[in-house]
Formats: C-alpha cells, structure tokens, sequence
C-alpha cells in the first residue's frame, strides 16, 4: 500500500496551487534541515551508522552534513559534553543563524548520562535551548531518525513570527544568549 | 644529534631562510573540527602550509573514568570500560573481565576462552574499518566509508545475537559469557566469513595501489621506531614505525597462543604504513575467527565461580545457596582478595592495561586504565612538524585517535 | 624467575641497596624505591633493554602515615620479555620526585595526567600543567577526600534515591 502524502490546503487551479506562506515555507525548512553533527563520543559513531546507508539520514533531507554553523540548521550534539566543552558549545550555537533547532542525542547529552562526575555538565539545556531530546546510551538509529523527525514537526509547524516573540526572546535571555 | 634535534633544526632553518612572506600564522584546528575525528584542539603555528610547531590540549571530554570507578562494584565497572575505546568495546570488557579473573585466580574453560577470542576479533575488525575508512575520508575517497560501515552494521548485528546491544556492548561475565552462542550466532558469523572478504578486497583494492591516495599517504606523519618506542606507541602505530609488538603474542591471555597468525610490520611508521598495517590485520583478525570457529571445544561456556557469576534464574527460585549468591553478587559484596594485579590485552589501538589496587572491598580501591591512545597522542606533534597541514589531518586520522580514549 | 630477570634483579639490589623487591603471588616483581634514586634505577633499566614505559601513575593512600602518595611505574623488556613495576613512596608533605621525561618522551603526559590527579609534583618537567580537568581547578580530584559528584549543584532532588 503506497500512502502519498497530502497536499496542504490551499486553492488549486491549472498551473498554480495556492496556500499560505507558512505552509509552504514550514513544508521547505522541515524538508531541507542541514544538520551540524556535533559528535562528541559514543553517540557520535551511531549517528555516523545512521548517516550511512543502512539507516540512511539524508532521505529527510539532511543530504550535506555542513560543518560550519553559519551554513546549519539544526545542531545535533551526540555524546558527552564535559565543563571544558560547554563555552565552546555555546559559541557554536552562537554563531548559527536563525531559526536554528537543536537536537540532543544520547542520554550523555540530555542529562550527564551515567557519567555524575564533576567534570561533566549534567546536560546541555544548561548552557543551549534544547528542542528534543533522544535517551538512549547510545540510541539505536531508529531512534535518532524519529528525533529527527519531531525536529521537522517542529520546523514544519511552525509559526514565522516565533522568533522575534518576547518569551523566544526572554528564553534566550535565560541562557545569556544575545 | 638525537631525531628530535634534527628535526627542530630543519623547522628552524626552514622558518628563517624560506619564508615567503615571512608571517607566522596561528591556525586553531578545533575543538569542533570536522576533519579532527574526536574533540581535541591543536593550536598550530604555520606558515603559509607547512606547520612549524603545535600545541596540543585535551579533556574536552573527561568523563572521570578512574574515579567513577572507585564507586562501583566489579560488575558494574564492565558499562564504564565499554565507553573508552568505544569502535571496539568488546575488547574492553574481556580486559576487565580477565584483569578482574586474574586478582581472583580463577581459570578459564577453553569455550570460554574461544569465545571471547572470536568476539574480541569481530571488534578488533570494527575498529579498524572505522579507521581506514575514515582515511579513505580524509582523502577525498567517501564511498569507501559508506561500503565499510555496512559491514560493520553486520557486525552490529553478530554483537546484538550475544549480548544484545550494537555499539556499547558490556558483554561477557566475570566468568566467561551469560548465554553460548546460538544458531543464529553461528549462521551470522559464517555469512560473514564467506562474504565480507569480497566486500572488503574491494575496498583494498581502490585504495592500496591507489596512485593518487599512495601519493598522498606515503612519508605523511611519519615516526622512527626508536621514537616510537620513547613515547610508550603500542599496536598498529608502533608496528608500523618496524616493531612487533603485539600482546597477544607476548604475553597471551585467553588462549591465543592456540591461534595461528601473523603480525604485519611495517618500515617507515608514516601513514600508509598504518593504513595497510591496519589492512593486512583485518585479514589476520578473520583467520583467527575461522580457526576458532573450526576448532570451538565442547564446554561449559562460563567458569565454575558462584561467589563471582550469577547463578541460572531457575536455580534462585529453587535452591537457597543459588539465592544467596545472586543476591551478594547483585549488592556487589563479592569476596575479592586483597592484591594489586596489571594485566594487559591488545586493543584496537594497542596495550590496553589495568592496574587494579584492591582493598577487599565491594569496589576497586584504584583502577588506572593505560590507555594507548593517551600515551602515543602526545608524539603527533613531533610527526607533524615540518609537513603540510592537509598531511597533519591525514596523521591525525591514521593515528586513530579515539576521544573517549584518550581523554577518559 | 627467568635467569634474566634474576639477573637484572641481582644488579638492581647490588648498585642501589635500599630498594627491595617484592615477588607477589600474581608473579609480578615489584621494587620499592626511594625517590632519590628512581632516576637512576629507570636509568640502568633503561640500558639493559628495558626500554618501554607502559605507563606511570600514582595511588592515594591516605591510611598510611608518612606515605600518603606512591607513583608507580610499570616498565618492559620487549627483547627478553621481562616486566618490572617500580613503586615509590611519597608522604603528602613533599610530594616532588624526579622526572623522567629526558629517559622516556612518552612519560611526559603520563606525569602531568598523575599531577592533575593527585598534584604530584614532577621535579625538571617540562610542562607541568593540567591536562584533562579544567585549567583553573583548584584542587587534585582523584585524592579520596573528595567526592565524585559536583558539589556545587543545586538541582539534584536524592529524597528518594538510596544511595
């Protein structure tokens, strides 16, 4: 049974579908997220199976892998995050452009994980907003691929003046994010 | 004049007469790095494309492994080793678990020692296919990586026949294994003898005699033996650089002195060496599993150590001493000796020690791990120096230097 | 004992005679030595072919008096197959030893890991600086006085967590 996926709704006619703005451009960036792996550790090698052709990642549109964060969208952070990494993190979530995602991947990453020791930070929501988090030490690929797909969810729902709302702006606030 | 010297000389001469525009650029190459394969910086000084001198810094990911030990009892110290050379944590485990056998003194039946050999190989193949696809990476050829982890997910899925899970294993016992292995084990792993070799004589045969990778690969990050051995290097980097050392075969735990393998050597320790080092090691890790496939003697798949292994669920429910050794096992009060023991075991990376204090106590009173990537990390700068920086990214990926590893 | 472990065992007692030696029911050979003369046992061990360092580390033991620290060396005789582990004592008011970084290269990391740890301090080191934890730590967390969790949290709830 082949299900096709439906059309958003909007006024169809010879040559021209019209529909909101929303739609259409939550339908492009659920589409085309470009992730930033930031992986660390153990988390980082199941992230590269599910990149790979097994598990394959990029049928969700996550075909380039951009390493720099001006050209991201989404920063997956797989595996622990210690003290010492934690500023470098955040400039890295610094330095992407909005609107960005964030996808923390492992139970290292969304909590310290098995590792409650002093030099571990005990999650990244301490230093970066966190979208979704994926538990699982690591998680198997299955997994990863349906945080990704909550990420698209997400991007695809959502509403073009989130960004410049007061509480996305006292959220960030929060976190000494200018 | 030692190597060293030398080579400061050559940087320092080369720095002062051919510079071109005579400006020392500072490169930072991390912590984030996509080329770095692990989070660690280097802060590089390098003028135009060739690198003068480097300087390194790591913990980015310090997880506290040796204290974090002195918390837990012995079984449960098998999650925490699995996560520092995390390609092959198999390895890992049967180290502990025999470090911790050899402070008890309990002896092995020979299944149990086959069976560890043949999933120590399996990782061991793992590990090194990470590895030289990653190579083949960072030399532009990325079909390579994408045809190698599929072999690897097979082997995920020989792992998940005996212990259940595909990347952190944890698996085995203090005592040999909890389950033998199964029919689907076997039909696994007889699939894969007959048919990875095809898979990966492929991938050899696009990189080994490859002109333009050999061009590449050939005198990048290169190290003498005599170097090599000053900076403590084990496994496939030292037998790279000419020496064979190789603890399987000097000092041999779980019965490998019953394999028949060879050791592959190489001559100048730069990175094509490690490449086909790593290679011809694939091949002889398979010989080792077929030879202990054939030859798997008939056993008990565990030791005979109630106060260390947990009794079957059947006889718990039924027989009172069953019930109180699961329960002193599971609460970790397990009558360990007082004593301190070092022992070894090859790793993907090299010697993989343990130093383990004990104090009769429910937990270890000092667990050092030696950890190969740690110690031979500190020579890259030495390799590095005088070479371009596209030849540093190779080193560093041929080096295979893992992050949970090296910074534990 | 192989000959040539007793050998070298027989050497090492004549040309420093206040180190012993500790034959262990696990058959590994262990040396005591005082910190002024571990340069020049890992020297004349050196030269007789032992010239891998497996590793360096130290222990804490806070029980002992007057021996609170020991910096153990695990060092190989690739050629003849011989392993020593040479152990030596510190006590917590003077915690200095000398380096051996100018015999093996490979101890340089090996030192400042056991210094970050236990703030042992290595005498003619060139870089005796931290290296896993955070630079501006101020204190050597693997001793046992301190604890394994961060003291300074605030949002651990253990009310009903049995620890």
């Amino acid at each position: 049974m082949v299900k096709v996926v439906e059309a958003p709704a909007g006024i169809e006619g010879q040559g021209f579908f019209a529909t909101s703005f929303d739609t259409v451009i939550g339908m492009a960036r659920a589409n085309s997220l470009w992730p930033l792996p930031f992986a660390t550790s153990c988390c980082g090698i199941e992230f590269m199976a599910t990149m790979g052709a097994n598990y394959d990642l990029a049928r969700f549109g996550s075909e380039r892998m951009s390493f720099s964060p001006r050209q991201s969208d989404l920063l997956i952070v797989a595996g622990t995050i210690s003290k010492k990494l934690g500023p470098v993190l955040k400039q890295v979530y610094d330095q992407m452009a909005e609107p960005k995602w964030v996808l923390s991947v492992g139970a290292c990453a969304s909590s310290g994980g098995i590792f409650d020791t002093y030099s571990v930070l005990q999650g990244i929501d301490h230093v970066i907003p966190v979208d979704v988090y994926v538990p699982g030490c690591p998680p198997r690929p299955e997994q990863i691929i349906e945080g990704i797909l909550k990420i698209q969810e997400l991007a695809r729902n959502e509403s073009l003046r989130r960004r410049d709302s007061p509480e996305y702006r006292k959220m960030l606030e929060s976190y000494n994010i200018q | 004049m030692s190597d060293l010297d030398l080579q400061n000389k050559k940087v320092a001469a080369f720095a002062s007469t051919e510079t071109i525009d005579g400006e020392i650029a500072t490169l930072n190459l991390g912590p984030t790095h996509p080329a770095t394969h692990g989070i660690f910086q280097n802060v590089l000084k390098v003028d135009g494309e060739r690198i003068l001198s480097a300087e390194q810094t790591v913990g980015y990911i310090h997880r506290a492994f040796e204290k974090l030990a002195e918390r837990r009892p012995y079984n449960q110290i098998t999650p925490i080793t699995d996560r520092l050379n995390y390609c092959s944590s198999p390895i890992n485990n049967m180290g502990w678990h025999m470090t911790v056998e050899k402070l008890i003194g309990a002896e092995m039946p020979k299944r149990v020692d086959y069976m560890r050999v043949i999933v120590m190989e399996l990782a061991r193949i793992a590990d090194h296919l990470v590895c030289n696809s990653v190579i083949g990476v960072d030399t532009g050829a990325l079909t390579g990586f994408t045809y190698m982890f599929q072999e690897r997910e097979k082997i995920y899925d020989i792992y998940e026949e005996i212990c259940g899970a595909r990347l952190t294993t944890n698996v085995g016992r203090i005592g040999g294994f909890d389950r033998d292995f199964n029919k689907e084990f076997i039909t696994k792993l007889r699939a894969f003898i007959k048919e990875f070799p095809k898979k990966f004589d492929e991938f050899g045969s696009m990189l080994e005699r490859n002109r333009i990778f050999m061009d590449r690969t050939i005198g990048a990050g290169p190290i003498s033996a005599e170097r090599a051995l000053s900076y403590s290097f084990a496994g496939p980097n030292l037998r790279a650089a000419g020496v064979d050392y190789d603890v399987r075969v000097m000092k041999p735990y779980s019965s490998y002195q019953d394999f028949d393998f060879e050791i592959p050597v190489g001559n100048d320790g730069d990175t094509y060496d490690r490449f086909i080092v790593r290679q011809r090691e694939i091949k002889e890790s398979l010989k080792i599993i077929e030879q202990a496939l054939e030859n798997m003697p008939q056993g008990a798949y565990h030791a005979d150590i109630p106060s260390f292994y947990l009794p079957p669920k059947e006889e718990v429910y039924s027989s009172m001493e069953a019930l109180i050794y699961h329960f002193k096992i599971i609460m970790g009060e397990t009558p360990i000796p007082q004593g301190e023991v070092y022992h070894s075991v090859e790793g993907g990376n090299g010697e993989l020690g343990y130093y383990l204090v004990s104090d009769g106590g429910r937990t270890p009173y000092r667990l050092h791990f030696r950890r190969p990537c740690f110690i031979y990390y500190q020579a890259y700068p030495e390799m590095i120096t005088g070479s371009m920086l596209s030849d540093a990214i190779l080193t560093m990926s041929s080096m295979n230097v893992i992050a949970g590893e090296l910074d534990a | 004992m192989s000959d040539f472990a007793s050998n070298i065992n027989e050497s090492i007692l004549q040309n420093f005679p206040n180190v012993t030696h500790v034959l262990d029911n696990y058959g590994d050979h262990n040396y005591f030595i005082d910190k002024v003369d571990i340069h020049g046992v890992v020297e004349f061990l050196k030269n007789e072919g032992f010239i891998y360092l497996t590793d360096l580390t130290g222990s804490h033991y806070p029980d002992k008096e007057n021996t609170e620290f020991q910096v153990v060396y695990h060092i190989h005789n690739l050629v003849q197959n011989v392993r020593f582990r040479l152990k030596v004592d510190l006590s917590q008011n003077d915690t200095h030893i000398p380096t051996v970084t100018d015999l093996f290269a490979g101890a340089n990391w090996m030192e400042r890991e056991t210094f970050d740890f236990f703030g042992i301090i290595f005498d003619g080191h060139p870089n005796l600086t931290r290296i896993l934890n955070v630079e501006d730590m101020d204190y050597h967390p693997m001793k046992k006085e301190y604890a394994l969790e961060d003291e300074t949290r605030t949002d651990k709830d253990d009310t009903f967590f049995g620890r």
